[in-house]
């Protein structure tokens, strides 16, 4: 480990806070170096588990085998229905199909897929492969549409492409093109899309519950829980509310230009942020007094459940070192604002897809000393770890191991949290579960951060 | 309910995969690299491959998977990936100093036309590889074979890019692994040693997959062969390549390079298939059976005649990788159990022909690997012709809760269990962890079910 530095080429994508004189803008929205460890996935992987979500539809993978079973049912996205998302659908190209082309072979799979499943559209993802022997699933789509009678959609993910963020350009992209076919009959005036919640764990449920409870109308949740129903009709709504802004952005900047539905960019991890996200609707919605007022009862019943629990976990917490590790970096600014209210300090802030404002805002928000990094590596991670000391790495499936290995607690804010960690009751859940990584007793049995006692 | 659009009626299918029960070659060359000291895998293609791959392996093994990759761009794929792999190179040997990087391709770099052979060659003639360092190749494109075609190719690449044959024999017998657990890996090794052969093991997973908690993340954990060994295999006695399709091809290319005379045996699982390794090796190394071998052999029968009564007749469904399901479905018919349906999306003629060998006496029998062979089949047929297990990885669980069949996970991946990379599947002991997993599940579901009047201390 010792003789592991930091990748050469990549040292303008860390920053450590030492006062004011060191700011520089980080580097970020590039590649990552060639023969980097890097812990970032492709353009095909942003659009599948941005899209993975809308239960109703088939979501077919045009590619080699791999693609597909590597995303098959990969993400905990709960529907309170259909559960096609859930299966993999494959063209499982071959060699003579790389040679002479799969276009027949996704023609005659959707006939096939349609018949069988019914579903109400089917987003047709393009990988590397398509993109190369060039495939026109355009036109494949077309014609199967015509022929079925429902929307289906290609969706231009070839992995090399660019970066996960371009695949979450092209899930937009794709889900465009369903906005605006339904009718919006009946929609009132005081109703919103959500955009950006995926529902894992059944967190869309409760941010879904909390609107309607400050008695607003929610025409769709994309893509969490998702209808394509719904995402037909969702121009109807007043109001945009957007969370994970990497992957919805670009979908609600669309539907502003083109149906003027104005957008609010929220988070919903941890009290400030949670109840800014309610109280933010509801001054939008300021004509109507009854919406805020009822958006402060529930956060004040929320806040006055919540806090003397979260109390309780404080005494024990306050001082420990915490380092984030995440997709975007909206979720790392919540998430150092939710550990700020039981003390934990935040020693490294990092993330896979942030731009240039977002770690500024990172830089504002972090304390002395902390490091901030763009397109991390493992190597990079367990070395700032042990140098911050930090008790506990926050981030996702490839992290977890590296935090076990150096003896500090790890929480799973990715794709595989059981727990729904949105909203008051997922706060409950996130700090009761940082708790129990952090205080676990298996922790004096095993050696800690490389030797060191804490 | 998440199944429940499966049909009975089962329809040739033209190019379309529902459920698949493979994955493709990267992820194979990747594990098969994993098993070398000081190796760092390298995937030749976009970063997506390598994250899938290592995110697999992380969710199978629940450990930290090291693995670099060239980040091709869309400019990589249209000029080729010769500068990126070249980069690559240069920053993983100053940067995280392996001993040995072992490239594979994926369909992106396959399709462009990258050629890992000059392309590495000629990063040895530019001077990016440093002296003692390594770096290995093996062809893997995805839209050929499965996983196991990847694991089979890089086990040749390192085969060999390592054998030297310096004339004079060693007293030492190559033991050519196919794809098997960590665990598994480990118990070969304690059986060699109970038998007193000495052998070269590679693949070596143990180690690295199942490394203990020090506090440290080791990015080359003590495991894994080494490159002395790996050199040494040229001039064994003799190799046994475990499993035809992901070991043989190991054997074969050290047979090629450094005539090292091989003969393959099926994955040492179950009863009749560790007798068949045990005595190969007996027979190679010149040396006897020892009496603890013997005996672990007749604890085994032991259990099997004791518990013989709870499993004649039963009917099974299993899945995976075909070296494993060749030996698993044997010990299947052992038990006096029926191997009823039998999938593996792995193509190859040699499944077929060691399916039927086995299969002789039981006509009931459905099997298919290949296209078609998805667990979308599977679940059809167990539809039409239920059984009382299913065994195979951890996907299977999907339809055993729809169709509420005792389930033993077995292959991989297996992401919501653990165990598998700690305890053994192959060898005498492997066999009784299995009879002992296939009696639970039985026996629990009989002490769910039974109404209370038949309900017993012994059921």
């Amino acid at each position: 480990m010792e003789k592991i530095g930091i990748l050469e080429g990549r040292q303008r994508q860390i920053y450590e806070k030492k006062g004011e004189e060191t700011a520089f803008d980080i580097t970020c929205e590039t590649t990552s170096l060639s023969g980097s460890v890097s812990q970032r996935a492709c353009v095909f992987c942003g659009s599948r588990v941005v899209l993975y979500p809308v239960a109703d539809a088939l979501h077919v993978v045009h590619g080699p085998i791999g693609c597909a079973a590597y995303t098959w049912d990969i993400r905990g996205a709960v529907s309170s229905g259909p559960e096609l998302h859930r299966l993999s659908f494959s063209t499982d190209l071959k060699e003579m199909d790389v040679i002479y082309g799969g276009e027949k072979k996704l023609y005659l799979s959707l006939l096939e897929l349609i018949e069988r499943y019914q579903p109400k559209a089917a987003f047709i993802y393009s990988t590397c492969i398509i993109g190369l022997i060039g495939d026109d699933i355009d036109a494949v789509c077309k014609k199967v549409s015509q022929e079925k009678g429902i929307p289906v959609l290609p969706v231009h993910s070839e992995g090399f492409k660019g970066t996960k963020k371009d695949g979450y350009k092209a899930a937009c992209d794709s889900l465009m093109k369903l906005v605006g076919t339904g009718s919006t009959e009946g929609i009132g005036k005081y109703s919103i899309n959500i955009l950006g919640e995926f529902n894992l764990a059944g967190e869309a449920w409760i941010i879904r519950s909390y609107y309607e409870q400050m008695g607003i109308e929610v025409v769709s949740t994309m893509t969490g829980d998702g209808r394509v129903d719904d995402i037909r009709r969702s121009h109807g709504a007043s109001l945009n509310i957007v969370q994970c802004s990497g992957s919805m952005v670009r979908l609600a900047k669309q539907m502003e230009e083109k149906y003027s539905i104005p957008c609010l960019r929220v988070s919903y991890f941890g009290i400030e942020d949670m109840s800014k996200a309610l109280y933010d609707v509801a001054r939008h919605f300021s004509d109507n007094p009854a919406i805020m007022e009822a958006a402060k009862k529930l956060v004040s019943r929320e806040v006055g459940k919540l806090y003397p629990q979260l109390q309780q976990f404080r005494r024990e917490l306050a001082g420990k070192k915490v380092a984030i590790y995440v997709g975007g970096a909206f979720k790392a600014f919540s998430l150092i604002k939710a550990l700020a209210s039981v003390d934990m300090k935040v020693v490294l802030a990092g993330s896979q897809t942030g731009n240039k404002d977002d770690y500024n805002s990172l830089k504002e928000m972090c304390d002395e000393g902390t490091v901030i990094v763009d397109d991390s590596n493992p190597v990079e991670l367990s070395k700032f770890v042990l140098e911050k000391e930090a008790d506990l790495l926050i981030g996702g499936v490839k992290e977890r191991p590296i935090a076990y290995k150096l003896g500090i607690g790890f929480c799973d804010h990715n794709h595989e949290r059981k727990i729904p960690l949105a909203g008051f009751e997922g706060m409950y859940n996130f700090i009761r579960e940082v708790y129990n990584s952090v205080m676990s007793p298996v922790w004096q049995f095993a050696p800690r951060k490389g030797g060191l006692s804490s | 309910m998440l199944l429940r659009h499966t049909t009975k009626e089962v329809k040739e299918r033209e190019g379309l995969t529902i459920n698949p029960a493979k994955t493709c070659q990267p992820i194979g060359a990747m594990y098969a690299a994993l098993g070398v000291h000081g190796c760092l895998p390298h995937s030749h293609g976009s970063q997506g491959c390598c994250a899938y791959h290592r995110s697999t392996l992380t969710r199978h093994y629940k450990e930290p998977v090291m693995s670099a990759t060239s980040s091709f761009t869309e400019g990589a794929s249209v000029f080729g990936g010769q500068a990126n792999l070249l980069q690559a190179i240069d920053t993983i040997f100053s940067v995280y100093d392996p001993d040995v990087i072992a490239v594979h391709s994926t369909c992106l770099s396959e399709t462009i036309g990258d050629d890992l052979q000059q392309i590495t060659k000629k990063a040895l003639d530019d001077g990016k590889i440093p002296e003692g360092k390594r770096v290995i190749y093996a062809s893997t494109p995805s839209f050929v074979g499965s996983h196991v075609t990847g694991y089979a190719n890089m086990l040749a690449g390192i085969a060999e890019q390592f054998a030297k044959s310096t004339g004079e024999k060693k007293d030492q017998i190559n033991i050519v692994a196919g794809w098997m657990e960590p665990s598994d890996m480990r118990e070969i090794k304690r059986i060699a040693k109970e038998m007193g052969v000495r052998i070269v093991l590679f693949p070596d997973t143990s180690d690295v997959l199942d490394a203990p908690q020090t506090g440290k993340h080791e990015f080359y954990p003590k495991g894994g062969t080494t490159i002395e060994a790996l050199e040494s295999t040229g001039d064994s006695k003799s190799s046994i390549a475990l499993g035809c399709m992901s070991g043989e091809p190991g054997a074969i290319a050290l047979d090629k390079k450094c005539k090292v005379p091989f003969q393959t045996e099926d994955i040492p699982i179950g009863l009749s298939a560790t007798d068949r390794f045990i005595m190969s090796l007996s027979k190679a190394a010149g040396v006897e059976v020892p009496d603890e071998i013997t005996a672990e052999r007749g604890r085994l029968v032991d259990v099997m005649t004791d518990m013989e009564q709870y499993l004649y007749g039963k009917k099974v469904a299993l899945f995976g990788d075909p070296d494993q399901l060749i030996p698993l479905t044997e010990f299947v018919l052992d038990l006096n159990m029926k191997p009823t349906h039998i999938v593996s999306g792995t193509p190859g003629q040699r499944f077929e022909k060691r399916m039927k060998e086995i299969l002789k006496d039981a006509p009931y029998a459905n099997f298919k690997n290949g296209l078609g062979a998805d667990m979308f089949l599977m679940h059809q047929w167990i539809k039409n012709e239920p059984v009382d297990l299913l065994i195979g990885n951890t996907y299977g669980k999907y339809i055993a809760r729809d169709e509420d069949i005792p389930f033993v996970r077995f292959g991989f991946p297996i992401l919501d269990r653990i165990g598998h990379s700690y305890f053994p599947n192959v060898g005498y002991s492997g066999a009784l962890r299995l009879v002992e997993k296939i009696l639970g599940v039985f026996l629990d579901r009989q002490d769910r079910d039974a109404p209370e009047e038949k309900f017993e201390l012994v059921m």
